[in-house]
């Protein structure tokens, strides 16, 4: 496919599947193809949850204390053990998405559909699905099963090759 | 004057661009498609679309926090 055109390429890797760490990569890859960039992901260990038909993520600020919310016109960080506490998840998580919904931020669901529609290329890391003991079935039709072999094929050609 | 306009007010990166892109497939080359948005990172991010995708900016502008561009389908 690479080699048919003169379009720059460009791959990702992608390995977490926070709320959060799942921005990065569809944001990147979905304006890439919108700029006329051929675009490849490949997702590994935590990054398939992204590929589920039934997205489940979720955000808790344990242990991340670079992340601090906007509140009352200032900016409120939460204490690790108070993130540490049962519930505090679910509650960052319905914060976090209040926040972009207000802000006009797309959707991970939203942006994954996009950039499906623009014919991103999606390759699922095989050993992982393995290892983890996902079915295909519970992830969405459009990526494909690969290795890392996969992944350095189609980078060895691009422009521009990202690991997140 | 624009063939086809697209209200992205609200909307926050990268979603006034991928609308942009839909709307300007569709469209015919030469045609104008006016955008109107709110990200004021939208200005800095629509030059940088039309120089890597070679469609032209013919002009851009701003009133009370509304940035709008005219950007003609070329490529």
């Amino acid at each position: 496919m690479l080699d048919d055109t003169n379009a720059k390429s460009m791959t990702i890797i992608v390995t977490k599947g926070t709320l959060d760490w799942a921005y990065p990569p569809f944001i990147l890859a979905t304006t890439a193809a919108a700029m006329g960039i051929e675009t490849t992901m490949f997702f590994t260990f935590y990054g398939l949850q992204l590929l589920k038909k039934k997205l489940d993520l979720k955000i808790n600020p344990l242990g991340n204390s670079a992340m601090e919310m906007p509140m009352g016109g200032g900016h409120m960080a939460m204490p690790n053990i108070v993130a540490a506490l049962p519930g505090m998840t679910s509650l960052t998580t319905t914060m976090m998405k209040n926040m972009m919904k207000k802000k006009g931020v797309a959707s991970i669901e939203e942006l994954r559909d996009l950039a499906l529609e623009a014919d991103v290329n999606m390759i699922a890391c095989q050993m992982t699905m393995d290892l983890f003991e996902y079915k295909r079935e519970d992830m969405i039709d459009g990526p494909t099963l690969g290795g890392a072999a996969s992944w350095v094929d189609v980078a060895a050609k691009s422009d521009i090759n990202l690991y997140i | 004057m624009a063939d086809q306009v697209l209200d992205a007010k609200g909307l926050n990166c990268p979603l006034p661009i991928l609308r942009a892109k839909k709307a300007l497939k569709d469209m015919p080359t030469g045609a104008v498609l006016q955008i109107d948005a709110t990200d004021p990172g939208s200005v800095k991010d629509f030059e940088a679309f039309c120089r890597t995708t070679g469609n032209e900016m013919m002009e851009h502008s701003e009133k009370a926090g509304v940035y709008t561009f005219l950007i003609k389908h070329t490529a």
